[in-house]
């Protein structure tokens, strides 16, 4: 693997990205995405609708590429490397950036296989029953469903899914785990779990988590950027990044205009 | 709203009660009417169920799967309740076995294809279109075909000169099979929602990975329903054997020779003079019948126990 590491890019951001411009065929969806997300600490990205957020989220993990019209320029580096380069494999990419979705999509297999599933692609050699327990007691599952590993992934509630694709995704030991508004389809006591199930998560990894809930955003991350929209002259709206900040500084204190009208609510 | 612009029927404060009208007369009879046309739809199967199992479950018994075909008797004949056609059961399961080797795979494989990796191409379109026209093709001109390529020309190669066989009939009941198994195959594997190959990929797996250890397993019950029905309807087919397997009053456990099958004694016997003849056609007939019930049965219970 070429190490084409860029000299800027500080040794505690695992993510970087240049000037990315995000396109789905000729229309560009988001523009000019200049972005650093700390190591071990969790960015929200938040906004109204439409205006990118998810985008920038699955482009991370070479998700968009599943979209045939999808392309980008410019650079993401992932520990210095850039992700898009023809010399990577999309499928590498995916093993270290994990991603949790807005809907829980466990697999209709036992709970126990949901889990084994990632570590079985990889040839895991060592013994499975351990890094269930150890997967599922690190997603805040283990005691709902100890007794049960037999039992299908998807008879169990929508919170209890939903963390069981978070120990999914961290059964594979990922070094990112991108989360696309994971709480959206939830009830507030599944919420909170999640909320603090990230907190104990971002020891030991790096969390970003598209939000509509700026409440969320608020209390549970530690970087917040502000996406926003832009209609050109044919009417076409393009997100952009209004203002990426410590979420203290979005929140209390922001510089920009349209940043304070969105999270004091008055628009989005 | 005056009172003039609406019907007396409508007026404020009429009862509640029913009352005979001819709209009412009309919906009834309508509904007496698609009740009626749907019980005559059954009349058809009843009947055929009826009529067979009267005239086959006379001759039902082991000797049935242990015997050969017998030579005619008359009805006063001691021996008129002799025989069975165990060696068409045996050539009617071979000839759907080597069938089914062919076309399963290829099926599948195809479908796999179509859904996976190139939905909504332009190829996949094409193909999607010629294998609906395969499905339509008569099963007589697939007889037709298989007797020119196996029968004549692949068995000379092979075997040094033409013979009727039971592979040609399993290459014909074959070319039926598939257009029903890539169809059903390509809905149950495109009706798999798409947040589980996202899930898969966003878990670092390939292509093959996601096809091969979630999408096809969530399909499985789908796709086994889609060759059971496709199995079913080969074993009954007669035209594209009549010249491809032939016929033999013997057993036969060569592949490359001339074979018995259910549906072909049931076309050589039942318009034969002889009576016990007949009897066993519809006795025949009768095993054929089940074997579609069983068939159908067992492909609901698969989808239902999913």
């Amino acid at each position: 693997m070429t190490s084409n590491l860029h000299q800027s890019v500080q040794t505690d951001n695992v993510l970087h990205t240049e000037n990315v411009n995000i396109y789905y065929g000729d229309f560009l969806a988001v523009k000019e995405v200049n972005l650093d997300v700390p190591k071990n600490a969790i960015t929200a990205f938040i906004g109204p609708s439409g205006c990118g957020k998810s985008t920038v989220l699955r482009c991370f993990n070479r998700l968009n590429d599943l979209i045939k019209s999808f392309h980008l320029d410019g650079k993401i580096l992932y520990n210095g490397q850039d992700i898009y380069a023809p010399e990577i494999d999309a499928v590498e990419v995916r093993r270290q950036i994990g991603m949790v979705f807005q809907q829980p999509n466990p697999f209709p297999k036992s709970i126990y296989d949901n889990i084994a599933f990632g570590p079985r692609l990889l040839g895991y050699k060592g013994d499975m029953d351990e890094l269930v327990e150890r997967s599922l007691k690190r997603g805040a599952l283990w005691e709902d469903v100890k007794d049960k590993l037999k039992a299908m992934g998807t008879n169990i509630s929508g919170g209890q899914q939903q963390r069981l694709c978070i120990a999914r995704a961290i059964a594979v030991q990922p070094e990112v785990i991108l989360m696309d508004e994971p709480c959206a389809s939830l009830d507030p006591v599944s919420t909170m779990k999640i909320e603090d199930l990230m907190q104990e998560l971002k020891e030991d990894y790096t969390l970003i988590i598209v939000t509509h809930n700026m409440q969320q955003a608020s209390r549970a991350s530690d970087y917040t950027a502000f996406f926003n929209v832009q209609a050109n002259e044919e009417g076409q709206r393009t997100g952009f990044i209004e203002e990426y900040d410590r979420t203290e500084s979005i929140f209390q204190s922001p510089k920009k205009k349209a940043t304070q009208e969105y999270v004091s609510g008055r628009f989005g | 709203m005056t009172s003039q612009e609406f019907p007396a029927s409508l007026a404020k404060g009429r009862s509640l009660e029913r009352t005979v009208t001819s709209k009412t007369i009309f919906s009834s009879v309508m509904t007496g009417l698609v009740f009626a046309c749907a019980i005559l739809a059954l009349i058809p199967l009843l009947a055929l169920l009826f009529y067979v199992i009267s005239k086959g479950a006379v001759r039902l018994s082991p000797q049935l799967f242990t015997q050969l075909p017998p030579p005619p008797f008359q009805r006063d004949s001691p021996q008129f309740s002799s025989g069975g056609f165990g060696n068409a059961i045996v050539g009617t399961f071979m000839t759907v076995v080597i069938a089914s080797l062919i076309s399963i795979p290829f099926g599948i494989l195809s479908a796999i294809y179509l859904s996976e990796f190139a939905r909504d191409t332009k190829l996949a379109n094409a193909v999607s279109f010629f294998t609906n026209v395969l499905s339509g093709v008569p099963s007589i001109v697939m007889g037709v075909f298989a007797y020119s390529l196996i029968v004549i020309a692949i068995t000379s190669l092979v075997k040094g000169s033409p013979s009727y066989s039971a592979i040609a009939a399993g290459f014909a009941l074959a070319v039926l099979m598939l257009p029903t198994i890539v169809r059903t195959s390509t809905e149950a594997l495109e009706s798999v929602p798409n947040n589980l190959r996202q899930a898969s990929t966003g878990l670092g797996a390939s292509n093959y990975q996601t096809i091969l250890r979630v999408i096809l397993p969530t399909a499985v019950p789908a796709i086994l329903t889609g060759i059971i029905l496709a199995i079913a309807r080969a074993a009954g087919e007669t035209a594209p054997i009549i010249f491809t397997a032939l016929f033999s009053n013997f057993w036969n456990w060569d592949p490359w020779q001339p074979t018995a099958t259910l549906s072909v004694l049931v076309y050589n016997f039942a318009i034969s003079p002889f009576a016990n003849w007949q009897e066993l056609a519809w006795a025949a007939s009768l095993v054929l019948i089940t074997l579609v019930l069983f068939a159908n049965v067992l492909a609901r219970w698969i989808i239902r126990k999913r």
